[in-house]
């Protein structure tokens, strides 16, 4: 993180506004807050539009836009307000009250005015006004309207790759706007010119190929998650067996890519694997994929269609395989996408059946349409049910505070869940502060396709309000360990801690699972998953 | 924009509005102040309302996407938020009335500060919620107040109102809190745009212009009945003949009731074309008024299309070798 300047120069924010107003405010995009741009490939590869050179950067004076750029970017927003009541809606309905305004992160972090949620969506919402509104047109700018010039087009690409559509200021606002409907339209239409960002559409090509964002090969998945295996076997004197891609299985489960391949969701993933095995016995029957190797969908933050089309490999696997229901790892906008979204877009699941734990028996009625089950519901049951052997002494190494992850919060509710999980599995948890947990949970400020290196400053300044509430606890309660249900919080958190808070880790609610569960014939464990030695263990061991 | 022309420009107009309304009363055309153009005003409000509602309406909601505020129904040990989550028909209706009634979601308002550190501070900061409630509930105790023009003979309830309104009694005409808090709450919502520095930033002339408005609308009704004692009676007598379609120009009305009457014509002729289109528009903000059950509850996309997508068959073709290799099953061999 050379290129970012250190915390206590990064902190000195000014959150008043410059005295030009922000239409005679022209953008200056600025290296270490934008984004790459998409290559043309990951363009290619799935058909979507291509600008007019293959190579430009948004720091070019002209960007390659072609001749009718205006007419289609009209067009479709035309399109979209007829598709779209929730865009028509908040196009109209804003009355600036500004309770947005220091809702979101990244204008707490940054002070730009046009990170306020409010003058994000004004962006968008005075283009509207000046070609789909009658006071627009007649009075122009007196009615906040303006003209779609090349610089508003660089605003918008500028901001909306600023938004990681937390949804966190819709929380407060008096009508429900949802920013996250603003950015992900305004992307949809930055995308009918082909400028993408690199960060989001390289994955969404991967994924459309191999299956998930990393472009991982079918042998090379099954190839770590063998190495899991034998880590797994070494830690514990147990050697887990889990089937890939197996025809007849009860329940097919799918995870984000990042479980698979990246510190510290590893661990987490291992942490399922010993899950997986513990319940063997008990009669449970599921298996991987490596088709539909990913519960993310970077496609969300390139168009909801493209959303569609990388989501509905899950459906199809599963009938495939012929497997009663999908369990679903710790990921967050995959959940956004599975509940708002996967059942009306792939749906009707009727080739599957409602959710039933094999192990409880207990029936997942919140699921019976989707047929797909949250693991932390899942493992919550278990747990309520007394089927899970649990030895909670083996994370006291470890005091943990909780991340409300924005879309299982916000987009799902899934609040309780967790934290049944993690009070079980661990002795030591404190909430952070209640302005920054649940519903108004702050973001990991690179959400949304944000998690990229180039825009490392943006994100340090976007996981500010995260970080300080998780620095609170770290201070008040010697809280070393963030726990989240969210693979690009896992990717993403630990840079922020590290820049922020360097003393804290970060990890899955089924690491911490994996830790305390006792499995059958397991040997005495002496480390964690992470092959750290456990100090507790051999305290224990002196009495 | 530059904050002075912001506010400005709506200032300059209402003034002239204000001064087009006594031209026409001096010049006696109460006829045109009088009739026409609140008839015209109606009509704009009407069409325009019924015009942007349907607008809305014909757009159709492809996904469910409710802003969840709280816990979702799933294991039954585990206490679902039916407000803030709701997962019922009737748990929606409640949550929208709490939006629509109290402002659930302003009442959530905090204020951010950076203090050094750093360390950030979430104030509760409930002062727009209670200027916002103390604005609408005013105004729409005014708007039913003056229903008693509107009626012969008049409801109860508007008795009632009334008689809640001036429980002060003090003063003849008795004093009405309904106006005076109107009047106050448009004066606090005004120096909080103008004041705070991001709200000053992020408004526009249509953000002024309609407190401006409203803020001559109390003004001159209280003026009206404190001060210049307009005649009720031959007021009364315009708005029935109004509303009966057959409409006469009592004598004895002052010119100042015409400024009021033009003014609330202006007001609701405007309205549609408005942001004050958020009364109709949180009805149906697909982010409040859909249960968070759609992983139970199937939502159905009228415009859902087929898309491509890269097929399983499609994929072992690629990597069939690789999977052979490593051991993983194939469809063909």
């Amino acid at each position: 993180m050379a290129d970012v300047s250190k915390p206590e120069e990064l902190v000195q924010i000014d959150h008043v506004p410059p005295a030009s107003g922000w239409m005679d405010t022209p953008v200056r995009i600025q290296p270490g807050i934008h984004l790459y741009p998409a290559k043309a490939s990951s363009l290619e590869y799935v058909g979507m539009p291509l600008p007019t050179t293959k190579e430009w950067s948004p720091l070019d004076e002209t960007w390659p836009l072609p001749d009718n750029w205006v007419e289609i970017v009209l067009e479709g927003l035309r399109t979209r307000l007829d598709r779209f009541r929730s865009l028509r809606i908040f196009m109209d309905v804003c009355v600036r009250c500004g309770a947005c305004a220091d809702k979101c992160h990244f204008f707490i972090g940054s002070g730009d005015p046009k990170n306020m949620p409010v003058l994000r969506a004004e962006l968008l919402r005075s283009v509207y006004r000046k070609d789909f509104t009658l006071a627009g047109k007649v009075l122009g700018k007196i009615a906040g309207a303006r003209k779609l010039t090349p610089e508003v087009l660089k605003e918008w690409w500028y901001y909306f790759f600023q938004c990681t559509e937390c949804r966190r200021c819709s929380v407060f606002c008096p009508y429900g706007i949802d920013t996250a409907e603003i950015t992900i339209i305004g992307r949809e239409l930055i995308n009918l010119l082909g400028l993408n960002a690199d960060w989001i559409q390289t994955p969404v090509a991967n994924c459309y190929r191999t299956g998930n964002h990393l472009g991982i090969q079918p042998h090379a998945f099954k190839d770590m998650i063998d190495f899991f295996v034998d880590e797994i076997e070494g830690i514990t004197g147990v050697r887990v067996n889990p089937s890939f891609n197996r025809k007849g299985a009860e329940i097919l489960f799918i995870t984000p890519s990042g479980d698979v391949f990246a510190d510290p969701g590893t661990y987490t993933c291992m942490g399922y694997l010993i899950l997986f095995h513990y319940l063997e016995s008990l009669g449970l029957d599921i298996t991987w994929s490596t088709y539909a190797s990913e519960g993310g969908n970077f496609g969300f933050f390139t168009s909801h269609e493209m959303m569609k089309r990388l989501n509905a490999k899950m459906y199809a696997e599963a009938k495939r395989l012929g497997v009663k229901w999908i369990l679903g790892g710790e990921c967050g906008h995959m959940w956004r996408v599975i509940q708002q979204y996967m059942d009306t877009m792939n749906g009707p699941a009727d080739f599957l059946q409602e959710p039933v734990s094999p192990i409880t028996g207990t029936r997942f009625e919140n699921a019976r349409s989707t047929k797909m089950v949250h693991i932390t519901e899942f493992t919550a049951d278990l747990i309520k049910n007394k089927k899970l052997k649990l030895d909670p002494a083996r994370n006291d190494d470890v005091v943990v505070t909780y991340h409300d992850s924005c879309n299982p919060a916000r987009g799902m509710g899934l609040l309780e869940e967790p934290r049944y999980v993690i009070r079980n599995v661990c002795n030591h948890f404190y909430e952070m502060p209640e302005n920054t947990i649940r519903e108004q949970t702050f973001c990991c400020g690179s959400g949304a396709g944000l998690n990229a290196g180039e825009n490392m400053e943006l994100r340090m300044r976007g996981g500010f309000p995260r970080a300080n509430a998780v620095r609170y606890v770290h201070q008040k309660h010697g809280v070393n360990m963030l726990a989240c249900v969210c693979a690009i919080d896992r990717a993403a958190l630990p840079p922020l801690m590290e820049y922020w808070v360097p003393e804290v880790g970060v990890t899955g609610v089924h690491e911490l699972v994996g830790n305390a569960l006792v499995l059958d014939g397991e040997k005495q464990r002496t480390t964690n998953l992470r092959a750290e030695p456990i100090g507790g263990m051999e305290e224990d061991e002196d009495v | 924009m530059n904050v002075w022309i912001c506010i400005g420009i709506p200032l300059v107009v209402v003034g002239a509005l204000v001064v087009v309304a006594l031209g026409g009363a001096l010049l006696n055309l109460q006829l045109i102040f009088g009739v026409i153009v609140p008839y015209l005003a109606f009509a704009a409000f009407l069409v325009g309302f019924i015009y942007r509602v349907v607008r809305w309406g014909r757009s159709p909601v492809p996904f469910r996407i409710p802003t969840v505020c709280g816990q979702q129904k799933s294991l039954p040990w585990i206490k679902a938020s039916y407000l803030e989550s709701p997962y019922t028909k009737w748990g929606v209706v409640w949550r929208m009335a709490l939006e629509i009634l109290f402002f659930r979601s302003l009442f959530r308002n905090t204020a951010m500060e950076l203090k050094t550190g750093p360390k950030l501070i979430y104030g509760s900061s409930k002062w727009l919620w209670i200027a916002a409630l103390a604005f609408h509930y005013s105004f729409l105790t005014v708007v039913v107040r003056h229903l008693r023009f509107f009626a012969e003979p008049y409801p109860a309830l508007i008795h009632l109102i009334e008689s809640l309104d001036g429980f002060l009694q003090v003063g003849a005409p008795g004093v009405m809190i309904s106006g005076l808090v109107l009047l106050g709450a448009v004066g606090f919502l005004f120096l909080r745009r103008v004041v705070l520095p991001q709200l000053r930033y992020i408004s526009l002339p249509a953000d002024y212009f309609p407190l401006f408005v409203i803020g001559a609308v109390a003004a001159s009704g209280i003026l009206l009945r404190y001060f210049t004692k307009v005649d009720v009676v031959a007021v009364k007598q315009l708005m029935m003949g109004l509303v009966t379609f057959q409409p006469k120009i009592p004598d004895g009305i002052g010119s100042l009731f015409y400024v009021h009457l033009f003014l609330v014509s202006v007001l609701i002729a405007y309205f549609p074309w408005s942001k004050l289109m958020h009364m109709g528009g949180v009805f149906l903000s697909p982010t409040r008024n859909l249960p968070n059950n759609s992983r139970a509850v199937r939502h159905v996309n009228p415009w859902n299309y087929p898309v491509p997508v890269h097929t399983y068959e499609e994929y072992e073709e690629e990597f069939r070798d690789k999977m052979i290799e490593a051991g993983l099953p194939v469809e063909k061999e």
